[in-house]
């Protein structure tokens, strides 16, 4: 049976005028229906671009996609042609962005924006869209949802801009979600209601989910699979318990470490990881991490470690934990 | 509910409405009073050229004069005075047209508030194309030729253009009319005679039309890839709508706003510049009156048209200010 989303070494590269930089390097994630995986790393090491790739809106220049594969629903949307491409978009594979606000346009009403995703893809027209719009809205839990058909998003408190934002990616019933760190910018309160919704219509609709995300506290509640990203790669993947049991790469080590846990003493400081995500125009040799890393070995300076399956259902690149 | 929200912003609209035009109260009164000082200034009176045209030297018959026009009163009465006739619309008498002023004005300003208004449309309807055309194609050819264009119109001096455009279009190719308004002899009335005037049109408004179209050009340009870039662009194409179709109902709209903002504020230059156009084209506009009042010394004709003039303008400016709180839904008077 083919899954929902295949991703095979998918590479994509910022071509500027400082060089070429691979954004994302041969990156290969799978999710199942009604599965979420997390994409999980600090700012700039490809999370994001790797689900722009995956939607294929990157902007071109600068970014390319230069190989590997992306299969939805076993059709590869790599090399499908940008026509293929709208009809695909907003309609198999929903998206969530980071700001909520900002994402919505201002001079436009809620009713507006999302009925738009109904005709785009012709699921209704115009006189039917306002009812299934408000449906939408309930469904995401919009407080007083048919005043707010005509409200404008800068009447909106940002949790009811991203639930606008949800109603309109699952507006056609995709088979694939990607949220790109869509509780980032909100009151924790109300990341915790939106978490909730996003796992509530998953489970109902079986939507197979790319959770993007920088907060490990988030991963631990919603994700099932859990993919590290360090400098365009992927360095590790597990399930979600068995990477906050035993996490293998020294950088999910220090992600996990630097994770505050509530309750523990103050003395024990947070354990932050040295030093900074390398730009991707300067990356070192070896292993990408090797400059920060706690248990470096001279020969992740010169060569770079390959993933290797510790454990079944288990992937990490680490020379170190190789060797054990 | 569309009928409550947009009664909402119907009364919005309404609350605008009075606070303009409250403020445009005061801003009349020192519109008023700045001009009559500055007349005040300028050396020389219009009683004196009146007198030396028709050569009357006969001190009874200028005291007489002096009378009848207030010109005996101290100067601070004379404007109270002005102010007081003007409060019951009345702009004074023009004694070189033997008219009102109000009267003499009003033979001229439709064609000068035609004349801005052809251009302002054509300003808006060059400029806002072209600057989309430019940033959809941003770094080709077609973007090139735009900010040349529009570096052109924006140097040239709208006199020097005209002059140019009369060589060509008039002398040259005999397309169309060198200036006036209309056919002399005139071609009757009805259709031909709107059509005649159109035609007579056609170059004042681009001499004036195109300079503004220039700005517009550039300012829609960078508006709309500064709109490109933000992130609820980016929902619309996630959405899986067409680039085009994302420039049009989601780019286009938010970056017209800096252009709204900018006519509201050129609405008086363009006034300031259909004078200078009236006179190269002898287009019968309040700027060829203004023009022959200031060398006559007419002062009440000067004053009116100041007067009318920044009336002409701030209600632009109202209409600009509508108009945008239509476009932006965010602009809630306070």
């Amino acid at each position: 049976m083919t899954l929902p989303l295949e991703v095979t070494d998918l590479s994509t590269t910022l071509f500027t005028r400082r060089g070429e930089m691979k954004a994302v390097d041969g990156l290969s994630l799978a999710v199942d229906a009604g599965e979420t995986v997390a994409l999980v790393g600090e700012s700039g090491c490809g999370k994001s671009l790797s689900a722009l790739s995956i939607m294929r809106l990157l902007p071109d220049p600068p970014a390319r996609i230069v190989g590997g594969a992306v299969a939805l629903n076993g059709r590869d949307l790599v090399t499908l042609p940008e026509e293929v491409m709208l009809a695909i978009r907003g309609k198999e594979i929903g998206m969530i962005f980071q700001d909520p606000m900002s994402s919505l346009n201002p001079v436009t009403t809620v009713e507006k924006q999302i009925a738009e995703v109904l005709m785009a893809h012709g699921e209704l027209g115009r006189g039917q869209a306002r009812a299934r719009v408000h449906e939408l809205l309930e469904l995401v839990g919009m407080p007083d949802a048919a005043r707010r058909l005509d409200a404008y998003p800068h009447q909106l408190s940002g949790g009811m801009c991203q639930r606008v934002m949800i109603a309109m990616a699952i507006a056609c019933s995709p088979s694939v979600l990607i949220a790109d760190e869509p509780t980032t910018a909100l009151d924790v309160t109300v990341q915790a209601q939106v978490l909730a919704l996003l796992k509530r219509l998953q489970a109902d609709a079986g939507m197979a989910m790319i959770f993007i995300t920088h907060d490990l506290g988030v991963v631990a509640e919603t994700a099932d699979r859990v993919v590290v990203m360090y400098a365009g790669r992927k360095v590790e993947e597990a399930s979600v318990d068995a990477l906050f049991e035993t996490p293998l790469h020294p950088y999910t080590v220090g992600l996990i470490g630097a994770t505050p846990v509530p309750g523990a003493a103050r003395a024990d400081r947070l354990a932050d990881i040295p030093g900074m995500v390398p730009p991707l125009n300067a990356l070192p040799q070896g292993c990408a991490f090797a400059p920060r890393c706690a248990r470096v070995m001279e020969r992740c300076r010169h060569e770079r470690p390959a993933l290797t399956r510790p454990a079944p259902d288990r992937l990490v690149a680490c020379f170190a934990v190789e060797q054990g | 509910m569309a009928a409550v929200a947009a009664g909402s912003r119907g009364r919005a609209a309404l609350r605008l409405l009075r606070r303009r035009l409250i403020q445009a109260v005061p801003l009349m009164l020192g519109v008023v009073v700045i001009n009559f000082c500055l007349i005040q200034l300028a050396p020389g009176s219009f009683l004196d050229l009146m007198t030396a045209e028709n050569q009357v030297s006969d001190p009874a018959t200028i005291e007489l004069l002096r009378k009848t026009y207030g010109l005996d009163d101290p100067v601070w009465l004379q404007l109270v005075k002005y102010i007081w006739a003007l409060m019951q619309f009345d702009f004074g008498f023009s004694y070189r047209q033997n008219m009102p002023v109000i009267q003499a004005i009003s033979v001229h300003l439709p064609a000068t508030l035609l004349l801005m208004v052809s251009s302002i449309t054509l300003a808006l309807a060059v400029g806002v194309a072209a600057g989309v055309v430019a940033s959809v194609k941003v770094r080709t050819v077609w973007d090139s030729l735009v900010s040349i264009a529009a570096m052109f119109f924006f140097a040239a001096p709208s006199f020097w253009l005209g002059i140019m455009l009369i060589v060509l279009f008039s002398v040259k190719l005999g397309w169309l009319p060198v200036g006036g308004m209309a056919t002399i002899g005139g071609v009757g009335g009805g259709v031909a005679g709107v059509l005649d005037i159109l035609h007579h049109l056609i170059l004042p408004t681009l001499a004036l039309g195109l300079f503004y179209a220039a700005i517009y050009a550039r300012v829609m340009r960078s508006s709309m890839l500064e709109v490109a870039q933000l992130d609820f662009v980016r929902t619309a194409r996630a959405k899986g709508l067409s680039r085009n179709r994302v420039t049009v109902s989601h780019v286009l709209r938010n970056a017209l706003l800096p252009v709204v903002t900018i006519l509201g504020v050129q609405m008086g230059t363009v006034l300031a510049g259909s004078v200078v156009i009236e006179s190269v084209f002898s287009w019968p506009g309040i700027g060829s009156l203004l023009f022959d009042s200031v060398s006559s010394r007419n002062y009440p004709v000067v004053l009116g048209i100041m007067v009318l003039g920044s009336l002409v303008v701030i209600a632009a400016n109202i209409a600009v200010d509508l108009v945008y709180m239509w476009l932006d839904p965010r602009i809630e008077i306070r």
